[in-house]
């Protein structure tokens, strides 16, 4: 049984993460799509709070609301007229999309309810995983150690860094 | 009231299928990145959801999310530095004008 609090923050962030994306997508100005894209990325920082994870949903607004979504913007204000409207879609267009989407959600939610038994286990205990057990499990190359993974990234961002310089420069 | 696996599972489904409907509908690269984000995004709640509920005391999908965050930070980047340069190229950012890859 949870507490009341808990409950009405979890309604507060599940309808913010299913409005806002909603919104992000059928909005016409390019700017208001980036912005409830922004809203969706922190209320899933929420739903990494309300799990115990505060690490992660630390690095979730540091890095998407703080770093993504500042792109983001960079790049809509130099690509585009100030107050400008997406041109309307075709119909054909968006009925063919709505009726993809909307197939996969009813399949999808089909199997969520009636074929998957372990979506209705109850939170169990756990204590939060603080920083020394992250950072240890992190740079370790034991049992469930991630220092491979954590270099290939190292090396991934490096070839990004290079390569964004490569693609966006003058010439 | 129980807050089961599932209440979280719904609204990350809901955001994936709002993910594939803006892909496959919107014709402005910037918002088929929007939609990008938002598919990864809801990937991301699941795995953060099921290593909650199903194992808690481990770290492998809190793990993956925390890579998957770093990865899709690195393609943001590359995507808005070509869609930059795309727009140098030809003065916008649709994709049904974007039918040669060289220019």
């Amino acid at each position: 049984m949870d507490s009341v609090g808990s409950i009405i923050i979890y309604f507060i962030l599940a309808l913010a993460l299913v409005v806002f994306s909603v919104m992000a997508v059928t909005t016409r100005k390019i700017l208001r799509s980036a912005t409830y894209l922004l809203f969706t990325l922190f209320a899933t920082a929420g739903v990494y709070f309300m799990l115990d994870y505060e690490f992660l949903g630390t690095v979730q607004i540091a890095v998407y609301a703080g770093g993504i979504v500042v792109l983001f913007v960079f790049s809509i204000l130099l690509t585009h007229q100030p107050g400008e409207d997406a041109p309307l879609l075709a119909s054909r267009g968006r009925v063919m999309g709505l009726v993809a989407a909307l197939a996969m959600l009813v399949a999808g939610l089909w199997c969520l309810v009636t074929r998957l038994g372990l979506a209705f286990t109850k939170l169990p205990a756990m204590s939060n995983p603080d920083m020394k057990l992250i950072g240890q499990t992190m740079m370790s190359t034991g049992d469930g150690g991630y220092l491979l993974p954590f270099e290939a990234i190292s090396v991934l961002l490096l070839a990004c860094i290079i390569g964004g310089i490569v693609v966006a420069r003058k010439r | 009231m129980e807050i089961t696996a599932i209440y979280y599972l719904i609204p990350s489904m809901i955001m994936f299928c709002c993910g594939v409907y803006g892909f496959l509908t919107r014709k402005n690269m910037i918002a088929m990145l929007v939609s990008l984000e938002l598919m990864l995004n809801s990937v991301d709640i699941n795995f953060a959801v099921f290593n909650r509920y199903l194992f808690p005391g481990q770290l492998e999908g809190m793990m993956f999310s925390l890579f998957a965050i770093a990865i899709a930070a690195a393609e943001t980047a590359i995507a808005i530095a070509i869609i930059i340069n795309i727009y140098r190229s030809v003065r916008n950012v649709d994709v049904t004008g974007l039918n040669q890859m060289k220019f």
